[in-house]
């Protein structure tokens, strides 16, 4: 007989649609996407690892003061975004731009953060993208808080949150996972294993069998997908949040990944990883794999190609212009913000700046 | 106090249909300070509910309620168990309007019963108001009268900002006859709750009362203290502390917590900065000694006794005047 168990576990090897090489498609549990999902996918996937390069760049320029790359991880980054209804919301951590810009909000606007300018430079609201957090799992929560408010509302919103490896062994990857469950909240938690939390590698991170096996104390049923596959994240997470949005209750998948860059330009990963296991992930690399795949079916010619390449360019240029127009940003938002209403104390403190710009401008000696 | 704060939250759940009270306890058993006594009855499971017990869990779901419109008002059951949803607090219902220009916010009301005085066992004791009060984008108030505690509260749950409600829990017993049709007081404003010509005592929350008392017995003894509820911590109401404080040109800051790097250091400084040409002494201190909480048979020791309030005031420096 079944038991409530199986329903729960997650299989032992992650799931692929597509072979590593790109040139089969896997007799798999699960669905393919079809082919304009796939394309779409694709696209996405370009315009993903285009933002990566780019921003990469930036940094090196001095553009950017940080930029934590999801190259090598952008098939589950395009996927969380595709596999959302415009009325659903995308809870981002620091890792998640190109997640963020595949949801539609403009790259230049998500920059923001990590040019300095400010903490969120995009309208949440717009999107349904909450701004990206930087204490791990904390959003988790705030996931489950949002996905409860949609649905005391009689609304079909799903609330995707997505976290790193590192983070499921924080408190709040636990609460959250629990409320969502006590609450039967439409939440699709989506871990992206990329094998590290800065230096520190999964084995000293969980001895679980693997991390969508964290769902079965909570009662969540776990997923596990080979995270370079696109069509098998997409095919994962579009199901998920089916059954999310269906009342089948929060939803957990793990995907299976490699983070190819450091964790930051801060960071040196030679310094825990060897460069024989980067250099094995190559060989899996996300964006090859399905063009091999769209080309062998006939879906992608050069022609096409071309054009998407074209197009993401042409955000690349998008990027470049907007973070090479610098505009200082008004110090009023230092005060502004804090409160519905500045306090009386807010307001004096304000003066103060107020003051030292305005003798700024006045003293002569300044422009010397 | 207790079921005026009860009464506040059932009128604010009759008022708005998106205020929603939860937290441990608070369903059915109606809080284990009775605050939510019959809400869950009265208003069901969705708008009155127990959570899995975690208060980042409760606050962190908050956030995500208050971001979607809802008007979350939590009870953490004691306030040294708050400190589990500290990360939540500091790093995101405080800055989530700040991170987002404005586009987003976390209106909430995170309610703490706080400080001693009741005989209670370790950690549910604490004075945690510096903390809160040290985090900007929080609100701290703490009602010291039956009249404020229905006020406040309601005045925080209409807040558009966060707002941490310190309950003092030795008040929660606390009797008073109150009008609740009387227009309920801003968040931001302290109250002269005793006129006085000689010095000003300057009090929140628990040490309220014992601010009251040694001002009566001072009375007999001919000396006239005024006496000033501090209501709101954050925001500060510099103007009727300071203008009391000038009347007088004596002060003493009366408060439970421990003193160092505390609230009512930052009152100190203040009315000092503020009222210095008008000050006949240094501004006292009575406040807790720099000890954890201690246990019950000592804590008398701990906490603002009218006497050391009044050996305070006689140390103001009355015979260089
Ligand atoms: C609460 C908290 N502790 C520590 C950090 C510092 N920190 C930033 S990223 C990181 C590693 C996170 O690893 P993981 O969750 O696997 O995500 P990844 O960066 O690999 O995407 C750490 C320790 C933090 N941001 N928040």
């Amino acid at each position: 007989m079944k038991s409530v168990i199986d329903d729960l576990l997650p299989t032992d090897e992650p799931l692929a649609c597509i072979s590593a090489d790109g040139t089969a498609v896997l007799d798999s549990q699960i669905d393919r996407p079809n082919d304009s999902a796939l394309l779409a996918g694709y696209a996405a996937l370009v315009r993903a690892r285009r933002l990566n390069d780019q921003a990469y760049a930036l940094v090196r320029q001095g553009r950017l003061a940080v930029y934590p790359s999801s190259h090598g991880q952008e098939a589950c980054q395009v996927a969380a975004a595709l596999a959302l209804d415009d009325e659903d919301w995308l809870f981002p951590t620091y890792r998640d731009t190109a997640a963020v810009v595949a949801r539609g909000v403009d790259p230049v606007e998500v920059f923001v953060l990590l040019k300095g300018d400010w903490h969120s430079g995009y309208d949440p609201r717009r999107h349904r993208v909450a701004p990206a957090t930087t204490p791990l799992a904390t959003q988790l929560l705030h996931a489950v808080g949002l996905a409860h408010a949609a649905q005391l509302r009689g609304e079909k919103t799903v609330a995707m949150a997505l976290c790193g490896d590192g983070a499921t062994s924080e408190g709040d990857f636990h609460e959250a996972l629990n409320f969502a469950a006590v609450f039967k909240t439409p939440v699709v938690f989506f871990v992206q294993n990329n094998e590290y939390a800065i230096s520190v590698p999964l084995a000293r991170q969980s001895v679980a069998p693997s991390l969508a096996h964290k769902g079965i104390g909570y009662g969540i049923p776990g997923q596990r997908v080979d995270g370079n596959d696109l069509a098998a994240v997409l095919s994962v997470l579009s199901s998920a949040v089916a059954k999310a949005r269906a009342g089948g209750g929060p939803q957990l998948v793990e995907a299976h990944t490699y983070r190819m860059q450091a964790h930051t330009n801060a960071d040196d990963a030679t310094r825990y990883r060897q460069d024989a296991d980067v250099e094995a992930w190559l060989t899996r690399d996300p964006l090859t794999r399905i063009e091999t795949f769209l080309r062998a079916e006939g879906l992608l010619d050069d022609e096409l190609a071309a054009s998407i390449t074209a197009e993401a360019e042409e955000m690349a240029g998008h990027i470049r212009g907007g973070l090479n127009t610098d505009v200082p940003p008004d110090y009023r938002h230092l005060f502004d913000h804090v409160y519905a209403q500045p306090t009386a104390q807010l307001q004096e403190q304000s003066a103060v700046v107020a003051d030292e710009l305005e003798r700024d401008t006045t003293d002569p000696e300044a422009d010397l | 106090m207790a079921q005026a704060l009860n009464q506040a939250l059932r009128d604010a759940m009759t008022d708005d249909d998106s205020v929603l009270v939860f937290g441990e306890d608070v369903g059915p058993l109606g809080g284990v300070f009775r605050v939510t006594d019959g809400l869950n009855a009265e208003f069901g499971d969705k708008r009155c509910f127990d959570t899995p017990l975690a208060e980042s869990g409760i606050v962190g779901l908050a956030v995500g309620l208050a971001m979607h419109g809802m008007r979350p008002v939590v009870e953490m059951q004691f306030d040294a168990f708050a400190y589990p949803a500290f990360e939540q607090v500091v790093s995101h219902v405080a800055k989530l309007r700040n991170r987002t220009r404005g586009a987003l916010s976390a209106p909430m009301v995170i309610r703490v019963p706080f400080a001693g005085g009741i005989g209670g066992v370790e950690h549910h004791c604490d004075s945690s108001e510096a903390y809160y009060a040290h985090t900007p984008g929080l609100h701290v108030v703490t009602p010291a009268t039956v009249a404020d505690a229905y006020g406040l509260l309601r005045a925080a749950i209409a807040s558009p900002d966060p707002v941490v409600f310190l309950e003092p829990k030795k008040l929660y017993w606390s009797k008073e006859e109150v009008d609740l049709t009387r227009p309920v007081p801003p968040i931001g404003r302290a109250q002269v709750l005793r006129e006085g010509s000689d010095a000003t005592l300057i009090a929140y929350g628990p040490a309220v009362p014992p601010a009251l008392e040694a001002a009566e017995i001072a009375a007999q003894d001919g000396r006239s203290l005024q006496v000033i509820d501090v209501r709101s911590i954050v925001p500060f109401d510099d103007e009727t502390v300071c203008k009391a404080v000038r009347s007088t040109g004596r002060a003493v800051v009366v408060a439970e917590a421990t003193g160092f790097a505390s609230v009512a250091s930052e009152i100190v400084a203040r009315v000092t900065e503020r009222c210095f040409h008008h000050l006949a002494a240094p501004v006292r201190r009575v406040v807790g000694f720099d000890i954890p909480y201690p246990p019950p048979k000592l804590e008398h020791f701990q906490l603002p006794s009218v006497d050391r309030i009044l050996d305070a005031v006689e140390d103001l420096q009355w015979e260089d005047s």
